[in-house]
């Protein structure tokens, strides 16, 4: 059964890849379809975050410490790894000072 | 310098600039590796969904839904959620693609367009070189499925403060990849921040936090980029700006 998920998620995975490169030779025209497809990201990967980031810890302020700090990171710069790094170290030390 | 040197350099190239990708994925598919186990999947399962679905966001949101046992369509509707940015990305790669180059270039390079091989393939100047990405490839793509079965494997060996601190890994990276443009953009911003009350209120309220993680994400998703789409229509310069 585990295994239909995953050919699931590998077929329409390589669908919203493949079809624009094969098919579209010509920009989409429509705005609001391209405005849309714009925010997409953003909201998604927002709304993933938080609260799950405070729920994915031991201790909640933990990883509310964690948000804070790798908002912070990426705010001034600092690329993908980095900012990851940074929320772990936030949370391994603050869960040994909390618990 | 004929066809096949030329070639030859393009992918040595990419399998340089392939090195730091394959750095990056190590660490954070190790992470994702994490996630795949709490879900229930093996390591072997966590290495073929990595090998074939190459997508961090996408594959953390499909494990999500693994992990709730919600049914196929809520699968495909995630998946596509979560990786509708690709659909932009290999819209404006198709723009850049040699037409006299072999068709089957096309299909392999929309196989590994990720956030990363897509910022490094797009910044060259002219049609795309299929050899530069497939260097780069050859060199990260290993990387991200090994290390999201060895996140699996190591993911109960680690102490509970390791497997904690991990766990925010891919949070920090989602991070990484909204914040420097909410900088220059204030709507994406001010979008980042009602993504956030939403998405917490709806965990909290009765009745909506009821519905699964995955269906919850892609009611605030159509919801927030349709009234945005609305109110601030994105005009774009340039297709190959879009990448995020």
């Amino acid at each position: 059964m585990l295994y239909a998920y995953i050919l699931v998620m590998a077929a329409v995975s390589y669908a919203i890849r493949a079809l624009p490169m094969t098919l579209i030779r010509k920009p989409i025209r429509s705005r609001f379809i391209r405005s849309f497809l714009y925010y997409v990201p953003y909201v998604t990967l927002a709304v993933m975050t938080f609260p799950a980031i405070v729920d994915a810890t031991r201790s909640p302020v933990a990883g509310a410490l964690a948000l804070a700090a790798g908002l912070a990171a990426a705010w001034f710069g600092a690329g993908l790894l980095p900012v990851a790094a940074v929320c772990c170290v936030m949370v391994l030390i603050s869960e040994l000072i909390l618990l | 310098m004929d066809d096949r040197a030329r070639r030859r350099a393009a992918l040595a190239q990419g399998m340089r600039n392939g090195i730091p990708i394959a750095l990056g994925y190590f660490a954070v598919s190790f992470a994702l590796g994490i996630a795949a186990k709490k879900a229930g999947l093996s390591p072997v399962q966590g290495f073929l969904a990595s090998l074939l679905c190459n997508a961090s966001a996408g594959e953390y949101a499909g494990f999500r839904v693994i992990a709730a046992r919600s049914g196929l369509l809520t699968m495909a509707v995630m998946t596509f959620v979560a990786n509708a940015r690709y659909l932009l990305m290999s819209t404006a790669m198709s723009q850049r693609v040699d037409p006299n180059g072999r068709a089957i270039h096309r299909f392999l390079m929309s196989f590994f367009i990720t956030d990363e091989f897509f910022a490094i393939t797009i910044a060259r100047p002219g049609y795309l070189d299929p050899f530069y990405h497939y260097g780069a490839v050859l060199v990260a793509s290993p990387c991200w499925a090994l290390g999201t079965a060895l996140g699996c494997v190591a993911g109960e060996l680690l102490p509970a403060q390791v497997v904690s601190a991990l766990g925010v890994a891919l949070f920090g990276m989602f991070l990484a990849v909204i914040v420097p443009p909410a900088r220059k953009d204030k709507v994406i911003a001010g979008l980042i921040l009602l993504c956030f009350a939403a998405s917490f209120a709806m965990s909290r309220l009765p009745v909506v936090s009821g519905l699964s993680e995955g269906t919850r994400t892609i009611l605030l998703t159509v919801v927030i980029a349709s009234g945005a789409a609305a109110l601030f229509p994105h005009e774009e310069k340039d297709t190959q700006e879009v990448e995020s």
